[in-house]
């Protein structure tokens, strides 16, 4: 009575399915075609400066004649390394702070949520620009001062977790079969939180580039030279108001839609891990 | 063996206690029914003979000794829920085998079919959970189970066939059981001795 | 059984679309071959072990099943055949659920207020006589209508919610397992506050795991069994060795019980999806013959009962 059929109508996980693979595909054409972007294709070329939008520049150029779509592609891909590295290594803090809190004691679980309500309580942008500032600024300054502000939440994810972990009734049986903490740990808590993980760092990830590119535009991040979103954004405001609006709406545009289609990954990708909705439509 | 429970008074807030200056014991082999309306502390003395609560004042004692921390505990606790018992991101094989690993022929009289062991728990219903988290228990370092209200989700014939093989196992290596339960029905035909709890 | 069903639920079925491995999909039956009838003062217990698809039932009814589930078979409400649109006009109104425990309630608000709800066109102070008019009836206090959902014991919570019934005028009233654990005397007190509901003209489903408590509440018990009507028994047949009942299954949760018998009958229920042709208990059977295993059994009209057994007599 259980007939398997082949459905071509497409179910929600179906949906979900194809979206991840989609936009994980924009993002890394992207990044590769960012990355495979010599320096000399954005020289400076004065017989073309000022372009509207055309066929032969589809975002224009700007008033040194650099195409805008290579520099977009570029920067883009600047951000997108920017983004990984942060989520990452937000992530490891994140997965640090929430296990050791409930796991120690209320003594060390009180100083982690007063580190964890400190740091949301100041503006993030704010606490970036220290940082960032007081190592040096630059790449290294910017990463590490969006990765400090950014663990906040997926640690508050993970500490609930396995605080309720802990209650649960088969944690406790586990317990009276002999088994240690960290072999209760290792078999029953991680494979609970590593669906939360996954999906968490994809979620930090579109904040972490549009920090980056906000802090960048302030002029506290990125040194100028470098093709980023941020210094292409700032550079643009002077332009704005001589009419050359292709300057930043495409960038500006392109950075909006990259941190979408990410967010959107990790949306998706929660759908198809969720435990809850491994078997349901 | 002997589980003793000497003289142990237990509330979960310091001003309400739920059990006051409680004797209990079970030797090996017997099977004792504990029964008493709803809210008389049945579950409470239950988690306290296992080793999960500690008693405000008096001993839980096996053998004269303390329970142990950590290590196999030899006194089991089965619950009435089974789904909240076992880890759903564990398939079915997985969970019975967490403690020991039961030879097929218990694993047939429990009535779990070879089909069951690739599933997840929340594909099972509670009847057939239950019969994974009791052979799970009925590993020989077992010396008393404590059935708190252990079939009482379950329907009738599910009921007699777990109890069935529990019994059995039971007459064969001398385990002591305790069944805490509300039906009276149930308890009068499984124990050889039934403790009523009222007031105190 | 001569007057007319004010509720019926024919041949009906419930399946649900799964995803199996990946994005393989199944179509899972989950319910099959399901009939009950509900009469006006009358107490209809459903009873089913877990995973026999009794609280589906109760669901379906209700029209609040997940998306993914597809329904067929009819039911019929005073006759008429409703919709699923109908389902969703009905609930609340003319037909109720009795959750299991107060925490379908909302903590926040007094109990009063909520049951007032369901009188949407009335003033509050209309509102206030009428809640405490159905309060009196079920013996509880006036000061209940300030109490808040956590201050109520579990009989008050079933009183509470039963008037909340009453009160929306609801004509069939769905209890899903109000029994849980309930001991002899409680039990007694649960078929005196479903009998105040038949009394003004309800018909209750109530939905359980638990003989005892169907015997004692119900007056017809509706054999559920892998998602299918095998039995439906009055009440008084359900005692002693079940001589009179007709099908294998419902006489062998009798033997079963811990004051009879309490002999288990060899196997297991079939689960969604491994159900085969033909009797869904022919593995379980004693008197199983080449018939039941190739086709499934009617519903049949048995000595004043309904089974689904081509050997029942």
């Amino acid at each position: 009575m259980c007939d398997k059929k082949k459905v071509f109508a497409l179910g929600p996980r179906e949906k979900a399915l194809i979206s991840v693979v989609g936009f994980t595909l924009i993002v890394a054409v992207v990044m590769l075609i960012g990355s495979r972007i010599p320096d000399s294709a954005i020289m400076t070329d004065f017989a073309n400066i000022n372009q509207a939008p055309s066929s032969s520049h589809i975002f224009g150029t700007d008033w040194m004649g650099r195409d805008m779509l290579l520099r977009t592609l570029k920067g883009l891909s600047l951000s997108i390394w920017v983004g990984i590295i942060c989520s990452l290594s937000s992530t490891c803090v994140a997965v640090i702070m929430g296990i050791i809190g409930p796991v120690f004691g209320k003594k060390v679980d009180a100083v982690i949520c007063f580190l964890v309500d400190l740091v949301l309580s100041i503006p993030h942008t704010i606490v970036v620009i220290l940082v960032s500032i007081a190592c040096g600024g630059g790449f290294r300054g910017l990463v590490v001062g969006v990765a400090i502000t950014h663990w906040t939440s997926l640690t508050r994810v993970i500490r609930a977790e396995i605080l309720q972990l802990k209650e649960a009734e088969y944690i406790k049986t586990a317990e009276m079969f002999g088994k240690t903490r960290a072999q209760i740990c290792v078999q029953h808590m991680l494979p609970h939180i590593v669906p939360q993980l996954i999906v968490g760092t994809i979620l930090v990830f579109p904040h972490a580039i549009i920090h980056e590119a906000s802090i960048t535009f302030l002029g506290f991040g990125l040194p100028s030279h470098e093709p980023a979103i941020g210094i292409i954004l700032s550079e643009s405001m002077k332009y704005l108001t001589s009419g050359q609006w292709w300057l930043a709406t495409f960038p500006g545009l392109t950075l909006v839609l990259i941190s979408l289609a990410v967010s959107s990954v990790g949306r998706n990708l929660e759908k198809i891990i969720d435990p809850a909705a491994a078997y349901k439509i | 063996m002997l589980l003793k429970a000497d003289a142990v008074t237990f509330g979960y807030t310091k001003d309400k206690t739920i059990l006051k200056n409680i004797d209990f014991q079970i030797e090996s082999g017997e099977i004792v029914g504990i029964t008493a309306p709803s809210g008389f502390g049945k579950s409470t003395l239950g988690k306290l003979l296992a080793g999960y609560l500690q008693p405000n004042t008096g001993t839980v004692t096996l053998d004269g000794k303390p329970l142990k921390k950590g290590g196999y505990n030899p006194v089991q606790l089965i619950f009435q829920h089974p789904e909240k018992n076992v880890d759903p991101k564990w398939k079915m094989k997985k969970v019975l085998r967490e403690a020991w690993n039961p030879p097929q022929e218990m694993i047939e009289e429990m009535g779990i079919r070879e089909s069951w062991m690739n599933r997840w728990p929340s594909e099972l219903s509670g009847g057939e959970l239950q019969r994974f988290c009791v052979l799970r228990a009925l590993s020989p370092e077992t010396k008393f189970l404590i059935a708190d209200e252990m079939t009482t989700m379950l329907d009738v014939i599910t009921q007699a066939q777990i109890w069935q093989v529990v019994k059995k196992y039971a007459r064969l290596h001398n385990m002591g059981i305790i069944v805490i339960s509300h039906e009276k029905a149930l308890v009068e035909r499984l124990c050889t001795r039934v403790v009523y709890l009222d007031n105190n | 059984m001569n007057s007319k069903p004010i509720f019926q639920v024919e041949n009906f079925g419930v399946s649900f679309s799964q995803y199996v491995k990946g994005i393989e999909r199944r179509e899972l039956h989950v319910i099959t071959n399901l009939d009950i009838n509900l009469y006006k003062g009358k107490i209809l217990a459903v009873l089913g072990s877990s995973g026999s698809g009794k609280s589906l039932l109760a669901h379906a009814i209700l029209g609040i099943l997940p998306y993914n589930a597809s329904i067929y078979g009819k039911m019929y409400f005073k006759g008429q055949e409703i919709s699923q649109k109908d389902r969703e006009a009905l609930r609340g109104h003319a037909i109720s659920l009795i959750p299991q425990s107060v925490n379908y309630l909302d903590p926040l608000i007094k109990v009063g207020k909520q049951v007032g709800f369901s009188l949407r066109q009335k003033s509050e102070a209309e509102k206030k006589q009428l809640v405490l008019q159905q309060f009196a009836k079920y013996g509880l206090a006036p000061e209940v209508y300030d109490y808040y959902p956590h201050q109520l014991s579990g009989g008050m919570a079933r009183r509470v919610l039963l008037s909340t019934a009453l009160l929306a005028e609801s004509e069939i009233i769905i209890a899903d397992e109000p029994t849980p654990g309930l001991d002899e005397q409680s039990l007694k007190e649960v078929l005196a506050d479903f009998r105040k509901t038949t009394d003004e003209g309800c018909a209750v489903l109530m939905i359980t795991h638990d003989i005892n408590a169907a015997r004692t509440i119900a007056d017809q018990i509706a054999v559920f069994y892998a998602g299918s009507t095998l039995e439906i028994a009055n009440v008084e047949e359900m005692t002693g060795d079940g001589s009179k009942l007709r099908h294998p299954y419902t006489k062998a949760l009798l033997r079963a019980m811990p004051d009879t018998e309490f002999v288990p009958v060899e196997g297991t229920q079939p689960m969604p999806g491994e159900m085969t042709k033909g009797c869904l208990f022919s593995d379980r059977c004693a008197y199983k013959t080449e018939q039941c295993l190739a086709e499934t059994p009617p519903l049949r009209d048995v000595r004043g009962g309904k089974v689904r057994c081509f050997h029942a007599s």
